[in-house]
């Protein structure tokens, strides 16, 4: 919403705060201001004079001399211009005055500033001036020459001020409306608040006119078939018009706002939209047939030429205006072809409705067509205001003398919203905005918005352009708009004390960040949404269950399409796009949900599962990434025994080298070296490795409560193990083997060497433990250690495996 | 007998002292010792002499030739710490480093801005005593919307650019079904902070981006007034941003909360004089808050006329970008490794 502020002063005419004030204290009282623009900044100087002699220039063909009588002396000006004639009234920037930029519209910030000189050896005092060079374009000044000098009407005065003449010492202030404030799509609307922010009177237009004796139901009869779209419609005739240009005044007011001058009908119908906020149609009455308006919903597959020439598919959601044959109109949207107003129209029908806000927004968006009018209605207008303006429309009609208004209105008022009383609760208002004000003070702040006090009912009559007030908290905002939110004290609540705390499950998360980022790991954010290509690019079969993914119904393309079942692909991207940047050894994390549908389509929420994802390429293996899995599950409580499955391969990881990981039989995620295939068609040219740890399983098992178990009082007795094993018996089968054995003195079991190669059949590798024994009660004898020895190498015997000596 | 003896012992440790004086190394020292102390050493001899002492003088003489000992032992041991001493700073001097050499890094990892920013807010909403809590990011219309004041066909719902699952279900547009989620849980008073993702239909460019952050504050109790919130939001701009921020309240819309108001800080980079970085404005708008809208109490089961509110909403994304001064928001989901080293 744009106002000028030349058109706000017309309602409020004391008011006198330069734009910056304007702007901020418009602002602190609920009305956004987000700028302005001052319609004369970049030009200066420049007034009205009148041509008295031309002479052809004596080296130039295409420039002329002219003689300017710029009221207070003679000047001589040389110009190229070829509409320049004697007695031409035309604005003339002098010397040391700016205009906006160049005659072919080109602007120039802070505008040209212009100087006497000599133009082909001919001295020139200054310019004159086309409208482009003013700022400003024949769109809004449709009386302007094309490519020539700015003439001013006859009755212009010489010596006057240009700028001023052309209304361009002005300011558009520019404000962001909130939705609940309809009535602020207005100048009047946003004149009432200015009124009120800076305690000045608010003088509305009275909007009145009875018109002649005839009674405009003698030349239309209105019947609405759906209230429920359509709330109220009234209409207005008027007879003998002519057509003809709108005066200057008005012209300026719809310039500023944006909206090119056409003629009186069509202006003023624009006009009253932009002061009312209320849209309104014009029709040429000899093209309604049957003298007659329906207002009914259109058919399935109907179609209608709208007055831009588009013909529009229609359903039955849609509001029609029809005459008694024909649609000649879409309600509250755009009018038809079939009925606008030409050069030779001589009676006039006007139309002011009010639409169902929904069905209004809901039907421009299927028919794909938004108009001024339609922006407005979607916001649900208020019903008295369709009378005022329509009224206010035949004023200007009358006052302008365009045509001959007929008496009377036809008014279909369906719906007439009850009248909304709140009951005026100063302490309760008090008591919500901790403050002591006064309910004289209220009721001062509620005169210039129109908000009545019943003082015997002690209720508030709210004025049916504030849809938005309906109970005490509403009443509170605006004792709060205009106390001032920047009064209201500031304190801190009182009451019961509570705990400020973090939940356990972010705890060990925050403990996973810390643990990922002393391993060197860096915390990335990827999307939750993705592609459903993604599954063929991690090689997932068609039949994976990983496939099911929610899909959004409104994606902003296929790329941002399902809901992610995978954490994978947003780490691969991001590794991808590390190493497509030739960045080194690169570790990253990122903690964040993937989506389980329960069902599909879906009934109820999925399941949001919090993934902790690792992903690098460069230095470092699957057992680095093991170590960091096991670092944090260690931190979170879950002790250090885990067992590694590899029965149920991931597509996307390498067939050998990947694990689940277990703690009991509780799967708590899963790690590998990524694919080559896959790893490549992320753009990661070597060896990456991932892991995806399932947080909730983590969290389940978690735990920060730890026990001091004492430190060691006796000795430990180590014995190492040398042994030849089969390549095919994993690690941990050995591990488990001496653990079995080993009894209850057995403190540690480590591997520190694992070789295969020379001295070493083919098949076998060389493997070499160390045992710790250690008892807490006493220093272990030889004869303790060998017992459990024996245990220990019968088991591995038993195991075909072969120690060395 | 007793000045003889007395005289041999002071020609002994005289001797014993010059050659001390001039022995150049351990070794040699230890060769002194041995001369002087050893099984065929002159003071053993001495001693060996005692025989032939009468045994009245044996007393003194006994002393005399311990006295002796004890001298050129401590004479001895002195020359052994200079030695040790000169060898040590020897050694040292050998040992010398350039200091100046790069560190061997230990490579820690970074958290991510968005993740310090999140932590920052936390920090000073869990010493107000508010308790952190999550809701899910796909949500039912129902909480998201409907719960929130903005029934179907609010035109609030086309102003967010909902993505829809389906019907009743949408990835969430505000982290404030968190508030109708805690409220319904009955247990008050409440003092919320919802941190979460949330969606709208943006297309990604510097300054949107469809998921991104929000941090959703909620706190009911009996005598919660629009002071309360003024007071805790300042407070908080004043922990998060310096302490000489100002605030500003202007009035504003949200279904859910009335009176409502969005809250701007005067400019951490010029102090509010009005820069680049505000734009010349001097403030900067941070989010937006309001009191709990009494209808929002009464769908989720709580009366308004016992119980007042307030809430907030903080974008998390705009609290990073302004204060690591990121420019462009596409940089926070990129995870560019050079990025993110930087905080």
């Amino acid at each position: 919403m744009n106002t000028s502020y030349k058109w706000l002063k017309k309602y409020v005419p004391d008011l006198d705060a330069a734009p910056q004030e304007f702007m901020d204290a418009m602002t602190l009282s609920g009305t956004k201001t987000e700028g302005y623009t001052c319609l004369d900044k970049d030009i200066d100087k420049i007034i009205i004079g009148q041509i008295t002699k031309i002479e052809p220039h004596p080296d130039a063909d295409k420039l002329v001399v002219c003689q300017v009588n710029v009221g207070t002396e003679n000047v001589q000006i040389v110009t190229g211009a070829d509409n320049a004639f004697v007695g031409a009234k035309v604005p003339v920037v002098l010397d040391g005055g700016r205009v906006a930029g160049g005659h072919d519209g080109s602007k120039t910030e802070g505008g040209i500033e212009i100087k006497a000189g000599k133009l082909r050896g001919v001295p020139s005092q200054g310019m004159m001036c086309s409208i482009e060079e003013l700022g400003s374009t024949r769109e809004f000044y449709p009386e302007a020459p094309e490519n020539g000098l700015y003439i001013f009407d006859e009755d212009a005065e010489v010596g006057a001020d240009a700028i001023e003449a052309l209304g361009l010492h002005d300011t558009i202030f520019e404000y962001e409306i909130t939705s609940n404030r309809v009535d602020c799509y207005s100048i009047l609307g946003i004149a009432r608040e200015a009124a009120a922010t800076f305690g000045k009177k608010f003088i509305p237009p009275k909007g009145e006119c009875k018109g002649n004796d005839e009674k405009a139901s003698d030349y239309i009869s209105v019947r609405v078939d759906d209230p429920d779209l359509c709330p109220r419609f009234t209409a207005r005739v008027v007879k003998n018009i002519k057509i003809g240009p709108s005066p200057k005044w008005m012209q300026r007011c719809l310039s500023a706002s944006g909206i090119r001058p056409i003629n009186n009908i069509v202006d003023i119908t624009n006009f009253v939209m932009e002061e009312y906020g209320q849209p309104m149609h014009a029709y040429d009455l000899s093209t309604i047939a049957g003298n007659q308006i329906i207002v009914r919903r259109a058919k399935d597959g109907d179609k209608f030429t709208t007055l831009d020439g588009q013909e529009r598919l229609l359903d039955h959601d849609v509001i029609m205006i029809c005459d008694g044959e024909k649609e000649v109109g879409i309600g509250g949207i755009m009018g038809g072809e079939n009925s606008m107003i030409t050069e030779d129209v001589k009676t006039v029908l006007f139309e002011a409705a009010t639409f169902d806000g929904t069905n209004i927004r809901l039907s421009s968006k299927r028919i794909g067509l938004r108009t001024e009018a339609s922006g407005k209605f979607e916001k649900g207008l208020d019903p008295e205001n369709a009378e005022a303006a329509i009224n206010r429309a035949c004023e200007l009609i009358q006052e302008l003398g365009c045509g001959e208004v007929v008496g009377g209105i036809v008014d279909v008022y369906s719906k007439k919203p009850e009248q909304v009383r709140v009951k005026l609760e100063p302490e309760k208002i008090n008591a919500l905005l901790g403050t002591d004000i006064s309910k004289e003070q209220m009721l001062e702040y509620f005169k210039p918005l129109e908000l009545e006090y019943d003082e015997k009912a002690n209720e508030l009559i709210i004025p049916s352009f504030r849809q938005d007030l309906k109970c005490t908290a509403d009443i509170a905002e605006e004792v709060a708009r205009f106390y001032g939110y920047d009064n209201i004290p500031t304190t801190l609540p009182t009451g019961e004390a509570t705990t400020g705390k973090l939940p356990f499950y972010l705890m060990v998360q925050n403990l996973a960040r810390n643990v990922a980022e002393f391993c060197g790991f860096s915390q990335g954010y990827t999307y939750s949404f993705e592609s459903p290509k993604v599954y063929d690019k991690l090689m997932i079969p068609a039949d994976s269950k990983l496939r099911d993914a929610i899909e959004i119904m409104n994606p902003l393309g296929e790329d941002f399409s399902i809901m992610r079942t995978l954490s994978v692909n947003g780490m691969l991207t991001s590794l991808g796009t590390n190493y497509g940047r030739r960045n080194k050894d690169v570790r990253l994390y990122e903690l964040g949900n993937v989506y389980i549908p329960k069902e599909l389509p879906l009934k109820e929420l999925p399941d949001e599962r919090m993934k902790f994802t690792l992903g690098f390429y460069g230095k470092g293996d699957f057992f680095s990434l093991k170590g960091v899995c096991e670092e944090f599950f260690a931190k979170a409580g879950l002790g250090s025994r885990f067992d590694y499955k590899t029965d149920d391969l991931k597509p996307f990881l390498h067939p050998g080298r990947q694990a689940d990981i277990y703690l009991g039989d509780v799967c708590l995620g899963y790690l590998g070296e990524v694919h080559p295939l896959v790893a490549d068609s992320y753009g990661i040219g070597q060896r990456a490795y991932i892991a995806v740890i399932d947080m909730p399983n983590v969290v389940a098992n978690s735990t920060f409560e730890r026990k001091f178990e004492g430190i060691a009082r006796f000795p430990a007795v180590t014995r190492d193990l040398s042994m030849v094993v089969k390549k095919d018996i994993r690690a941990a089968e050995i591990d488990n083997m001496i653990r079995q054995r080993g009894g209850k003195d057995l403190e540690s079991v480590s591997l520190f060497d694992i070789y295969e190669g020379d001295q070493i059949a083919e098949g076998y590798k060389s493997m070499a433990y160390s045992l710790v024994f250690r008892s807490k009660e006493k220093t272990l004898t030889d004869d303790d250690i060998s017992k459990s020895m024996k245990k220990i190498l019968n088991g591995l015997e038993s195991m075909g495996i072969e120690l060395r000596s | 007998m007793t000045e003889t003896i007395r005289a041999k012992l002071r020609e002994i440790l005289d001797d014993a002292g010059k050659k001390l004086d001039s022995a150049g190394d351990l070794d040699a020292l230890n060769s002194i010792r041995v001369n002087i102390l050893g099984k065929k050493g002159r003071l053993t001899e001495v001693l060996k002499g005692m025989k032939d002492v009468a045994p009245e003088d044996r007393p003194a003489v006994g002393q005399m030739v311990n006295e002796a000992r004890a001298s050129f032992e401590k004479i001895l041991e002195e020359r052994k710490n200079a030695f040790e001493k000169k060898a040590l700073e020897a050694k040292l001097a050998h040992e010398v480093i350039d200091v100046t050499l790069p560190a061997n890094s230990n490579a820690m990892g970074h958290s991510h801005p968005n993740t310090i920013a999140l932590e920052e807010v936390e920090r000073i909403f869990i010493g107000m005593g508010y308790e952190v809590v999550e809701g899910p990011e796909i949500e039912y219309d129902e909480y998201n919307f409907e719960k929130l004041n903005i029934p179907a066909n609010h035109p609030a719902k086309d102003e967010q650019d909902t993505f829809y699952i389906n019907k009743e279900i949408v990835l969430r547009t505000q982290t404030s079904p968190c508030q109708a989620r805690e409220m319904e849980k009955g247990k008050l008073p409440i003092r919320m902070l919802a941190p979460g993702r949330v969606f709208r239909s943006d297309e990604v460019d510097a300054t949107h981006s469809p998921s991104f952050h929000q941090i959703e504050g909620l706190v009911v109790d009996k005598n919660i007034t629009f002071a309360d919130l003024k007071g805790t939001l300042e407070q908080f701009a004043r922990e998060l941003f310096g302490p000489n921020t100002k605030t500003k309240f202007r009035p504003h819309h949200f279904p859910f909360t009335e009176p409502s108001a969005e809250m701007d800080v005067s400019c951490f980079k010029c102090g509010g004089k009005g820069c680049r970085f505000c734009k010349g404005e001097g403030w900067i708008e941070i989010l937006g808050c309001g009191m709990v809208h009494p209808h929002v109490f009464e769908m989720c089961g709580i009366d308004p006329d016992e119980y007042k509110g307030f809430a907030f909403g903080v974008g998390l994304e705009r609290i990073a970008l302004l204060k690591y001064e990121i420019d462009d928001m596409r940089l926070l989901y990129e995870n560019d490794i050079r990025f993110l080293s930087q905080f």
